[in-house]
């Protein structure tokens, strides 16, 4: 007498569609209780046949950001697609097992998340490379020392030291006003203080533009010649990402956007998941095909709010000097402020000769070295007093 | 008129109205008026987000309700507002003599509330719930985001002076955003999400065709083409479709039913923004040109030499 209406495709379907959410959990997607309770009260209202239907509705609960969608689309042609033979044979997958694929298709899901071993091994090299060095530690030192040259343990203590930097970014003016004691006189209150004492304006209250920080984007060079001051530069990145706006991308031939990566509390796992997703570490250099990548995918999300932009490279570039400069001059007019970082000016005798450092010099602000923690912390008091105008 | 009953009602209505949209925006748009959650649209400008909104409130037969964000917006222009100079002058007016309290309570009520739009959005006497457009979110900062949050969970807004107004029908609430700068996830978690993408060719001569009738056919199909084609292009400020619809309608206005070199250049200014990305293309405007007229007829073109 049961009838094979739609409530019993809906009883069928409500394990599979938590085995879904469990999927795109892993991936990084917000899948949580509310949105699968969502996903099952839409899937009440369309017609679970059409297949473009269903995609979509669970494409509109499950997503909120434009890059989760291709995530999001992978996971549904592995997860929805046709049945495999054992499916049919009433092994549902996802089904009292801890994984909700079979092997093959976790296999698939995970080449299309981009895991695959090589990028392991490299991890391992990277932290190898670090400790084999050896050295002193007393902290002054510590402070002028190379970062080339650091050992582990060094690195640790940078690490604190970087966390503890007095300094933070400069702050600028909003548009959003504040009651304050003097400024411009705020008519709301000032009317409302005096509707209260019967209809006389006897007191005038001020009020003026609240500040805030100015948000600080970092874009980092990881390339092979970079090699030597990526991990530290990853750590500062880190710290100055757990007190400040900070906006961080990678980059060796191509852009690679970290900052979400970033946000995690841990140093090591945050590194972690950087070398995970950044696919070039240690490659060559396109610094205009990077400058030019955020210029288009980037700059108007992340250069909003007066933001200061601070590129790092040493300039070895393999690509067009010519677009390097026009893009950068693109850049400098987005942004409040175009500093550029070099760990190579902190070496004696250094002259930016390079094609790429030659034919930036002329439209960065400032031009800093990036080698040690002193010249970090020479970076964190310049960002400090910045002017609430711009400096050119 | 009554809320659609399929997705495919939503698609008629949209498509009545001269809105051509995916399959999978209807589906969107069902599914928020179903479940009763707003629904946050993000996508590059001018590729039909706050259309889509305004449409919305033709298809339902409600009131569209806008509010537009900038930098800095607060409660006194999204909410409410005393009306100051008319309560200062009726207190000034009833004198020494009237009770205190009786005028607080008077110059406190409803009479002498502005009504923004996000009050008139939850306390209205319309028939069918209002269309509540809160445009380019991103726009706006944190503080007020975290307003919105607020609102948007259990609509309702508190006036000191008056209490807490509750919302007694939902409004179908439509957030847009251009995406330059993110917002905030717990936002974004009340909502169901869209991404509207640039359409492909033959959606594109649609949305002209149907927005610019004025544009002949084979030019409504040329401009389409060379905007794709534009879009192929490295180019700081990709044209999205307004632009596509500005550029026919000029060229529909200088009497144009085919699109060449020349009228292309004197009038591209209709689509690109920026002097860099027009330099770029003024040297390749013939080449554009003539694969947009391949590209639009592809039979043709073979049978030319």
């Amino acid at each position: 007498m049961i009838s094979r209406g739609p409530r019993q495709a809906d009883v069928d379907l409500l394990p599979r569609l938590g085995a879904f959410a469990r999927l795109l959990h892993d991936a990084g997607l917000e899948a949580g209780p509310r949105r699968l309770t969502d996903a099952t009260r839409a899937l009440a209202f369309i017609d679970l046949k059409k297949h473009d239907d269903f995609r979509s509705a669970l494409r509109t609960v499950f997503v909120s950001r434009k890059e989760d969608i291709p995530t999001f689309e992978a996971a549904f042609d592995i997860f929805w697609a046709p049945p495999d033979p054992r499916a049919a044979a009433g092994v549902m997958p996802g089904r009292g097992r801890s994984l909700p694929l079979p092997p093959e298709r976790a296999q698939a899901w995970a080449n299309a998340l981009g895991l695959n071993t090589s990028q392991l091994n490299r991890e391992r090299q990277d932290s190898e490379f670090v400790a084999r060095s050896s050295g002193y530690s007393a902290q002054e030192l510590l402070r002028h020392k190379d970062f080339e040259e650091m050992t582990w343990a060094e690195t640790e203590q940078v690490r604190r030291l970087l966390e503890q930097a007095p300094w933070r970014v400069a702050e600028r003016k909003t548009r959003r006003l504040r009651p304050a004691r003097t400024g411009r006189i705020d008519l709301r209150r000032s009317a409302r203080h005096a509707i209260r004492s019967s209809g006389e304006l006897m007191t005038l209250f001020h009020r003026r533009p609240r500040v805030r920080r100015r948000p600080l984007v970092l874009i980092c060079d990881v390339s092979g010649s970079m090699e030597r001051y990526s991990r530290l530069l990853m750590i500062f990145a880190h710290a100055i990402a757990r007190r400040e706006d900070l906006e961080a991308f990678v980059f060796s031939t191509r852009l690679t956007r970290i900052t979400r990566l970033l946000r995690h509390r841990d140093v090591d796992r945050a590194l972690d998941s950087v070398s995970k997703s950044v696919h070039d570490f240690s490659g060559g250099t396109r610094i205009g095909d990077a400058i030019a990548d955020f210029n288009r995918r980037w700059a108007r999300r992340v250069l909003g709010h007066g933001a200061v932009v601070v590129i790092v490279s040493d300039g070895w570039d393999r690509g067009d000097p010519a677009q390097l400069s026009a893009e950068l001059v693109h850049l400098r007019r987005s942004a409040h402020r175009l500093i550029w970082l070099n760990p190579l000016l902190g070496s004696e005798g250094y002259e930016p000769l390079t094609r790429g450092m030659a034919a930036a010099l002329p439209f960065c602000d400032d031009f800093l070295a990036a080698h040690n923690l002193q010249a970090l912390d020479d970076l964190g008091r310049l960002l400090a007093g910045l002017d609430s105008r711009s400096a050119r | 008129m009554t809320a659609p009953a399929s997705i495919e009602d939503v698609e008629r209505r949209l498509r009545e109205r001269r809105y051509i949209g995916d399959r999978s925006l209807a589906t969107s748009i069902f599914l928020s008026l179903k479940l009763e959650k707003p629904l946050f649209i993000e996508g590059e400008a001018g590729v039909g987000k706050t259309e889509a909104a305004k449409v919305m409130a033709e298809v339902l037969g409600a009131r569209l309700i806008r509010l537009q964000c900038y930098e800095g917006i607060d409660l006194a222009h999204a909410v409410y507002e005393w009306n100051y100079p008319r309560q200062l002058l009726h207190i000034r007016l009833l004198g020494e003599s009237e009770d205190r309290r009786t005028a607080e309570r008077e110059i406190f009520s409803s009479e002498f509330l502005l009504r923004r739009p996000l009050l008139d959005a939850i306390d209205n006497d319309d028939a069918i719930p209002p269309v509540l457009l809160i445009d380019e979110i991103d726009r706006s900062d944190e503080e007020f985001e975290a307003f919105l949050l607020e609102l948007l969970s259990d609509f309702q807004v508190s006036i000191p002076e008056i209490g807490t107004i509750k919302a007694r029908q939902v409004p179908f609430v439509v957030i847009t955003s251009n995406r330059t700068r993110e917002v905030h996830d717990a936002l974004k978690r009340r909502c169901l999400y869209h991404w509207i993408d640039y359409p492909d060719l033959d959606k594109e001569v649609e949305i002209v065709r149907a927005r610019a009738p004025e544009a002949a056919d084979g030019l409504a199909r040329e401009v389409a083409a060379l905007v794709q084609g534009l879009r192929g292009m490295d180019l700081y400020k990709v044209p999205g479709v307004a632009e596509t619809l500005d550029w026919a309608r000029s060229l529909a206005a200088l009497g144009a039913t085919r699109i060449d070199p020349t009228l292309v250049s004197a009038t591209m200014g209709a689509a690109l923004k920026y002097q860099e990305d027009l330099e770029r293309v003024r040297e390749q405007v013939p080449a554009l040109v003539e694969k947009a007229q391949r590209a639009s007829y592809p039979a043709k073109s073979e049978a030319t030499p």
